[in-house]
């Protein structure tokens, strides 16, 4: 019985491995800096890019959900365009992570849009709070 | 004075279970039982001083003692009482005090047990647990003391992570931890047997329910995390192969795998060394979870990263594995297994088959999870793989499994004849293709959806031809069904625990596919009054509305949904948090057996006109939710203590 065992086990890694091949290369995605997909961007090829949100670069239409922004890493810019909503902790000034493709026409195609957290500690009751007071006050008041 | 005192009773505690490992190895050795007392009194005060921190610790969450960094950093004068109390273990810090006072309770429970049942091993597993304890006390002690002081004293906290405010932050974690650090008592036991060379059943015998209990708790965290996800984050999914989630599903699926491999030890004495290096493999990983999830190396969506803590993980993970192999590499000869496999059709094969695909599925997940170390370290570029690579390579295997979990429990030991077969499984086979022609006909056409419904519906075939057996055979001696259906359950409530169990996954399996096949989501902009479709459902926004919470601002959409007569009305909204940069969403959903209806609010217009809302239609969903309760009892179940059996 023994080689039979042998044989089985053979099989099944070799087949484990072929899938766990096959999923890497087709689901690979490269980690760039806003300058390292300047240097080299290959269309079609997927990528998950990280960096900041350029101020005054961010445009949301609602009607047609068309979201566009730069992220930018000091050294170089890249335009992204996305289909949907802004996530939550998504906004100028902030750092973004990015999964897409190059787009031939010199932008980047944005699937999924990952805001990232940040760490730093906020004092609790800032000038924030005035700004929440505000909204508040709108929706309750005038636009009804 | 109150943090100076817990931080006190962390570093007694850590002299304790210091002492009391080794006390209990000497006792051992030189066969002196005061030092094996010794040792055990050691063991009730780490549980004693364990408890005191934790109790500090809540105490000083209650009291909003800010001079306590963690507590400042974990909750505001906003938070609310529960959320004070579940925000104990809402950060690293405190989730270690919790995860070390279970590991304390759970070595009372096992002084409580096994101190007489089983003398030779005890010693060593005493050693082991309260070894371990002594680790996560000088984590507590030197790496995130949850005690530490911070000057100047805040006037008011951070708050808790808004996400964390949900009932399923006192469960989750709670039923996970009890979960890994329940794996660590079949490690002991294992690690006694290696010590003292009684590589034996025993240990297998003496552990079998633990590691039940583990497993239970286990798979409930899993699957409440699923529901936090679901119902929290708002991205209509329950799992994301994130490297948090993996890391607690690889320890699942390598004690899955023990659970089934043990049973072969019982009956044929056979994979002795498989089974000890399963249960090192298992309490490994859970060390390497806490390791990437903890350490900061992998980026995850939990995002707690920390400093130093990862380098404390990785030693002591080196350590406990190097001693592990070690012993097993001292016992290798003991360890040569007496049983052989007869045939490759048999439960021997097809259990062991169940093992290698469990454990693979394993490596997988371990693979893809560290796959963006290992292409930096060796290639030098940061490659990820994501969901994609998962569910390509996960998916195969699962189907295996689910196809494993009907033939193995039927299949007759040593070698199946022909008329075993025949018997067994002509009728659920041809269930199985009866069921895919029909899904077939009914106008599914996914390939994949087809074969995961005739494999679930094979499977069920199987459960039900053999409880339909077992019971015909105790009504003809008499009893009546109902009560003959009770009886069986009972006396073979690990059998039949086990049948449960599977019709849980059965289930869950279903879900998912439904899921993941038949989901429908669309994203669009209303105005006041105007209304979405989807899937022949209608969501119209009515309205905004703002409020003030107790330490929060919520605005919220009100949305009719209605198929042709109105179902009700959905409030998904954003909640502002002072201390966070921006919103967090507020999931709003109504659950059906058949689809649920989900609502994410995204942006919305300053004066209420408009609103930018996701909407989807899960279908399914549910069914993930049911069998995951089919599955824990189920389970609870097989962790009843076994009736004797009388003739």
């Amino acid at each position: 019985m023994r080689p039979k065992f042998v044989v089985g086990g053979a099989v099944i890694a070799a087949a484990l491995a072929y899938m766990i091949y096959a999923g890497v290369t087709q689901s690979a995605v490269y980690f760039v800096t806003p300058a390292e997909l300047r240097a080299a961007a290959v269309a079609g090829k997927a990528y998950r890019l990280g960096g900041m949100v350029q101020p005054g670069s961010l445009r949301w239409e609602p009607r047609a959900l068309d979201l566009s922004f730069t992220l930018g890493d000091g050294t170089a810019t890249v335009p992204v365009r996305h289909k949907g909503t802004p996530p939550d902790l998504f906004g100028e000034g902030r750092g973004a992570v990015v999964e897409g493709t190059w787009s031939a026409d010199g932008y980047f195609r944005a699937s999924l849009i990952l805001a990232k957290h940040s760490e730093e500690y906020k004092a609790p009751h800032g000038p924030s709070q005035a700004g929440y007071k505000e909204l508040i006050r709108t929706l309750k008041g005038d636009g009804r | 004075m109150i943090p100076e005192l817990g931080y006190g009773a962390a570093i007694v505690a850590l002299g304790l279970a210091l002492w009391g490992a080794v006390a209990a190895a000497l006792g051992e050795r030189t066969g002196r039982p005061a030092l094996l007392l010794s040792a055990q009194h050691a063991a009730v005060g780490v549980f004693v001083l364990v408890t005191a921190c934790f109790a500090l610790l809540t105490y000083a969450f209650l009291t909003f003692d800010f001079s306590v960094r963690y507590v400042a950093t974990n909750t505001n004068l906003g938070t609310p009482f529960y959320y004070r109390i579940t925000g104990v273990w809402g950060a690293l810090e405190g989730s270690i005090i919790l995860w070390t006072w279970m590991l304390a309770l759970y070595t009372l429970i096992v002084i409580l047990r096994h101190r007489e049942s089983a003398r030779e091993l005890y010693p060593w597993v005493l050693t082991v647990m309260l070894g371990v304890l002594a680790f996560f006390l000088l984590v507590i002690t030197v790496a995130a003391p949850p005690f530490a002081r911070l000057s100047p004293v805040p006037a008011d906290g951070r708050g808790l992570n808004p996400l964390l405010e949900d009932t399923g932050m006192i469960t989750h974690p709670v039923a996970l931890y009890l979960g890994f650090t329940g794996l660590t008592v079949p490690f002991a036991f294992a690690m006694a047997a290696l010590c003292t060379g009684r590589v034996g059943d025993a240990w297998i015998t003496m552990t079998r329910r633990w590691t039940i209990v583990a497993w239970y708790f286990l798979s409930l965290g899993l699957l409440i995390g699923g529901w936090w996800s679901y119902h929290v984050l708002g991205w209509g999914g329950y799992w994301a192969w994130d490297p948090v989630e993996n890391a607690a599903f690889m320890p699942w699926l390598t004690a899955t795998a023990f659970l089934h491999s043990v049973m072969i030890q019982e009956r044929r004495r056979m994979l002795k060394l498989w089974n000890l290096a399963l249960v090192i493999l298992t309490f490994g990983l859970t060390l390497f979870g806490t390791f990437l999830t903890r350490s900061g190396v992998i980026a995850s969506v939990h995002a707690f990263t920390q400093g130093t803590i990862g380098a404390f993980f990785l030693s002591f993970l080196a350590l406990v594995m190097l001693s592990a192999l070690g012993l097993l590499a001292w016992r290798w000869e003991a360890l040569s297994a007496q049983g052989a496999l007869d045939s490759v059709v048999s439960r021997e094969s097809v259990f062991l088959l169940n093992n290698v695909m469990l454990v693979a599925a394993a490596f997988t997940v371990f693979f893809g999870t560290v796959f963006p170390l290992l292409s930096e370290a060796l290639r030098g570029v940061k490659v990820s793989v994501g969901a994609p690579f998962f569910n390509q390579v996960n998916v195969p295997l699962f189907l295996g499994l689910i196809f494993l979990m009907g033939v193995g429990p039927l299949i007759a030991w040593r070698r199946a004849t022909v008329d075993n077969l025949r018997r067994n499984f002509l009728g659920p086979v041809l269930t199985g293709v009866a069921a895919a022609t029909f899904f077939f006909a009914l106008g599914v056409r996914s390939a994949l959806a087809v074969l995961t419904l005739a494999l679930t519906v094979f499977v069920a075939a199987t459960i039900a031809l053999d409880f339909a057996r077992a019971t015909r055979a105790r009504a003809r001696l008499g009893e009546p069904l109902l009560p003959a259906m009770g009886g069986l359950l009972r006396r073979h409530n690990r059998r039949y625990g086990g049948f449960v169990v599977h019709l849980g996954i059965l289930i869950i399996a279903v879900g998912v596919t439904g899921s993941q096949a038949w989901s429908v989501q669309t994203e669009t902009t209303l105005d006041r009054g105007q209304s979405a479709a989807l899937a022949g459902y209608r969501v119209r926004f009515e309205d905004l509305t703002a409020s003030e919470e107790s330490n929060h601002f919520k605005v919220a959409g009100t949305f009719t949904v209605s198929d042709g007569r109105v179902l009700g009305v959905l409030r998904p909204a954003k909640k502002f948090y002072p201390q966070e940069q921006s919103p967090i969403a507020y999931v709003d959903y109504r659950l059906g057996l058949r689809e649920d209806i989900y609502l994410v609010l995204g942006d919305f217009a300053r004066d209420g006109s408009r609103a930018t809302v996701k909407f989807q239609v899960n279908r399914l969903v549910s069914w993930i939710w049911i069998g995951g309760l089919v599955l824990t009892a189920g389970a609870g179940l097989a962790i009843l203590p076994e009736t004797k059996r009388t003739a």
